[in-house]
């Protein structure tokens, strides 16, 4: 960077806008404002070239509190906003923050078809398995027989899977991380940004008011290093207070081991964030009491953006044909002159 | 065709001008066959106004009533400006498309059958009990029947091509003998069917075989004693070309992002009859349009306003449907103060409604259409070159008060060709825009500028700039969330007031005729042509009747309510069931009444013509 010379580095407070945040008090959604303010200035990237696009719900009043461009859209919608961002300015660092709601209900089918065409977006998905704003309803990742407002006899929706809607829908980058462990979210932040193409970052996210210790298993003391796969490409998936486990795969069906007489280091599974299959493996671990919940890059591969793509034909066509000429083209087919 | 003209020894007689309607199956290229005559005729310098009119599905069974295609064009000598009231000449190439369109004939008239599909099967298809072309069925015409299939075969038969090919080309055969009824040249149509089947000669050597042989038909055949001639027509002096609706729209965008120096993001979901917009606009890459296409009604415009957001000049098209569907992301831009325009080429509603039919029911839609107090822009096209002006005012508008606009065409006017001056692109009016860079003091992203209620196009990537906006009602200066009831009503007078400024921008609209009179037709839209015709009629007689069009819907032409009460009486001709006269009698208090019309088809001038007549010979009378 030749500006950086010139240029004083930024810090988190560059990124910190002047607005009050007004998330109830203990929200995970601080954690993740606060890691990425931190994160922002590490990326070598101006202030003024950051988009933080969002629809609607807790989640969604995002980029408020970034001081940077920000749209705060419609329910849903923040995946085709900043598609349009994006198309229109590809130099800019386009961020969509979302929610379960937002992103898999009624964004979803914005959300998969982002995801097909894989434009260079970083989308975080805050996914607290509740609707908040709206004061408690279950959500398309609530478990199924969930007791809310609008299901008082619990629920009978079959919750999505996130990582596996998105490799359905043909993503190029799925990672996980959770509100609590700030180290972890900082890097897959980072990871996602240097992922060219569209990153899904699915966030854990507690909220207390409306869905408390959602992810407990994960963030509680006593279990979570029992409950917590830290997946490290190219390392085998290892786990425990003391890494004793390990992910053994039988055939397809992966199977918590434990490292001793019977299963050495060798026979746990290597991960690899290229094998879409495995990934696939990964991605049901999601609502299996008897697994894991596997944290970092679920699957990654690179492949050109879609705007790259876009700007390329552009591009072409003036190479081929010219810059256009407009009155040319006003002129083109048959035209005839009356005197 | 110089060699064909030495041996003709027909008459040739001349005619102020003509109405024809080509009809067939869907499958029979009826619209390329009506879209070739236009285009000679036009070339040779006719005016000229069209009408296709086709079935939503892309092959209803072949011979039945739902299947039938028809293309109809007015050319004459004259200034003209609708396709015809009543064909003089119905090609018929099948007994279903005579069945349907032997009504619309005028008395006296001439059909030209393709006598081969005239058989057992095809005639208990279109639901005639005895062959008309055998029976007193078509006494009050001229009917000229032709196995035109047969004479087809016998011109193709050393090309060993197969049956479907040939059927396939007797098209061409009807062109061709329309082309020597009309005296038009072959040059045009043969160097289209040239550079169209470019990859298969054989396609092409078929159909300019076929062309010929009509041609040639015609000038041997004692079915037709004569021929005639329709005398170019005295237009204004300039550059002509024939040009469609939507083409012309879509000239007139690409034209304002080169005025603007703007990058045009075009974002649209296929529907009919809009698409042609999304496919015209696809094939400018090199004047910096980027085209989405994107998975539905709301990505596109949303897409649209996030390019808006981003600095472009974004557009947005659709048709009725898309634009329920749209409804609430229109609502984020009049909130967002962002630059943004929105095609709506009307067709028949509600639901899906007629798809490939014309209607004027999207009025209230666009106007009323969302929730909250939100009020916008509302252009109309008045005919299809007009589509190429109007365009061009949504974009100017749109950026020079930040404000997303909504340009109705409709599919008559979409589909619609008619010969078009080209403009003088430095005559248009200057594009501009509100972009901002950074002062060094605090930076108000919703600050506006007191002339046009603008506020500051900050687009990311301006250092210094960054701001968030959204959809929660934000503070008048800082753009900040703000609750506060007294922030939000100001807001929302605002929100109105940015949309009245643009009242002083435009010009007043004129009164064709005598400034007062009897009787005032005011119009919008597609309606134009056929209001002109009919008052041009009624005044030639003797009637005090004038022709008010508006262009400008939201906010209307400032003088526009001056005119009218100079009128006694106001008549509104609509497709729909009276929308504009709903809202000039709530703005105006003003008796207007509406005519109104929901066949999915344009008025012909002769109908209002008859209203009006009867509204004015009943004062007489009373």
């Amino acid at each position: 960077m030749t500006t950086a010379a010139i240029t004083p580095a930024l810090t988190r407070k560059d990124f910190t806008s002047d607005q009050t945040v007004r998330w109830c008090p203990g929200c995970g959604d601080y954690s993740v404002l606060a890691q990425a303010q931190k994160t922002m200035p590490e990326l070598g990237r101006k202030r003024e070239e950051f988009v933080f696009i969002s629809g609607i719900g807790c989640s969604s009043r995002f980029p408020y509190y970034m001081n940077t461009y920000g749209f705060h859209t419609i329910h849903g919608r923040g995946t085709t906003i900043a598609t349009g961002v994006k198309l229109a300015n590809p130099d800019l660092s386009v961020w969509v923050v979302t929610g379960d709601g937002d992103a898999m209900s009624i964004g979803g089918n914005h959300l998969i078809h982002l995801l097909r065409r894989n434009l260079d977006i970083n989308i975080m998905l805050f996914n607290n398995r509740i609707y908040g704003l709206t004061k408690g309803q279950y959500s398309p990742t609530s478990e199924k027989g969930k007791i809310t407002k609008s299901t008082p006899f619990g629920s009978v929706d079959h919750p999505f899977n996130p990582p596996a809607v998105a490799l359905g829908a043909a993503a190029t980058f799925i990672a996980r991380t959770i509100d609590v462990d700030g180290k972890h979210l900082q890097d897959m932040i980072t990871a996602s940004y240097h992922h060219r193409g569209t990153s899904f970052l699915e966030i854990y996210q507690n909220c207390l008011i409306f869905n408390d210790g959602a992810f407990a298993d994960v963030t509680e003391k006593a279990t979570r290093d029992d409950q917590k796969l830290i997946l490290e490409h190219g390392q085998p998936m290892l786990f425990g207070k003391h890494r004793q486990k390990g992910i053994h795969l039988d055939g397809h069906q992966p199977h918590v081991v434990e490292i001793g007489d019977q299963y050495a280091v060798g026979d746990i599974l290597v991960h690899d964030k290229t094998d879409r299959m495995m990934a696939l493996i990964l991605s049901e671990f999601t609502y299996r009491p008897d697994l894991p919940t596997p944290l970092g890059i679920i699957y990654q591969v690179d492949l050109e953006s879609y705007e790259q793509q876009v700007h390329a034909q552009m591009k072409q066509a003036v190479e081929k044909l010219g810059t256009g000429d407009i009155n040319a083209l006003l002129r083109a087919g048959h035209t005839w002159t009356v005197n | 065709m110089s060699e064909l003209k030495k041996g003709s020894k027909k008459a040739l007689e001349q005619i102020e001008q003509v109405t024809i309607r080509f009809a067939g199956d869907s499958g029979d290229g009826m619209q390329l066959t009506g879209s070739q005559f236009s285009e000679t005729t036009a070339i040779f310098g006719n005016d000229l106004a069209t009408l296709p009119d086709y079935p939503a599905e892309i092959r209803a069974p072949a011979g039945s009533l739902a299947g039938v295609s028809s293309f109809q064009l007015q050319f004459s000598s004259k200034d003209i400006l609708t396709p015809g009231d009543q064909p003089d000449v119905l090609v018929a190439m099948n007994p279903a498309a005579l069945k349907v369109h032997l009504s619309d004939l005028r008395s006296g008239g001439t059909i030209v059958v393709n006598q081969a599909n005239f058989n057992k099967k095809n005639l208990a298809l279109a639901g005639w009990e005895q062959n008309p072309l055998d029976d007193a069925s078509l006494d009050d015409y001229t009917l000229i029947s032709i196995d035109m299939t047969r004479l087809v075969e016998n011109a193709l038969k050393e090309l060993n091509l197969s049956g479907k090919v040939m059927a396939r080309s007797t098209n061409m055969f009807a062109l061709g003998l329309l082309y020597w009824m009309y005296d038009r040249p072959l040059e045009s149509t043969q160097q289209f069917l040239a550079a169209k089947f470019k990859k298969r000669p054989e396609i092409v050597e078929a159909n300019l075989r076929a062309l010929e042989t009509g041609y040639h038909f015609g000038e041997t055949t004692e079915l037709l004693p004569a021929h005639y001639m329709v005398p170019k027509a005295s237009l204004p002096p300039g550059t002509y070309r024939n040009i469609m609706g939507n083409q012309a729209l879509a000239l007139g965008l690409v034209t304002a992002g080169q005025k603007s120096g703007l990058r045009i993001v075009y974002a649209g979901y296929p529907i009919t009859p809009a698409s042609d917009i999304l496919h015209a606009m696809s094939t400018y890459k090199n004047f910096d349009v980027l085209t989405f296409q994107a998975e539905d009604e709301i990505a596109a415009v949303t897409a649209a306003i996030g390019a808006s957001f981003a600095g472009a000049l974004a557009i947005t098209g659709t048709s009725g449907p898309g634009m329920a569907l749209k409804a609430e992301a229109i609502g984020l831009a009049i909130t967002t103060e962002l630059p943004l325009v929105i095609i709506c080429v009307q067709r028949g509603g509600p639901s899906t409604g007629l798809p490939t039919k014309t209607e004027q029911a999207d009025l209230f839609q666009v106007m009323y259409g969302r929730n909250g107090e939100a009020p916008l822009v509302v252009l109309a096209a008045a005919s299809p070159s007009d589509c190429f002006d109007m365009a061009y005012e949504a974009c100017r508008i749109a950026t020079k008060f930040m404000v997303p606009v909504i340009l109705l065409t409709d599919g008559y006017l979409g589909n619609g060709s008619e010969p078009w001056r080209l403009p003088d692109l430095d005559k248009l009016r200057p594009m501009e825009n509100h972009f901002a860079t950074a002062s060094g003091d605090t930076f108000n992203s919703f600050e506006i500028e007191p002339s046009t209620l603008a506020r500051p196009w900050a687009i990311p990537g301006t250092p210094g700039l960054e701001h968030r906006i959204g959809g929660l009602e934000k503070d008048a200066v800082t753009g900040n969330v703000n609750y506060d009831p007294i922030n939000h009503e100001a807001m929302t007078h605002r929100r109105q007031r940015k949309v009245d400024i643009v009242a002083g921008d435009i010009a007043p609209t004129e009164v064709y005729g005598d400034e007062t009179g009897d009787l005032l037709v005011l119009g919008w839209g597609s309606t134009y042509g056929a209001i002109r015709s009919a008052v041009d009629r009624l005044r030639a007689q003797g009637y005090a009747v004038s022709q008010m069009h508006l262009r400008h819907l939201n906010p209307f032409p400032r003088n526009l309510g001056d005119v009218l009460v100079r009128f006694p009486r106001i008549l509104i001709p609509e497709i729909n069931m009276g929308q504009l006269v709903r809202i000039i009698r709530a703005e105006f208090l003003v008796d207007a009444k509406g005519l109104n019309k929901v066949q999915g088809k344009p008025f012909t001038g002769h109908e209002i013509e008859q209203h009006i007549r009867q509204i004015l010979t009943d004062k007489k009378d009373g």
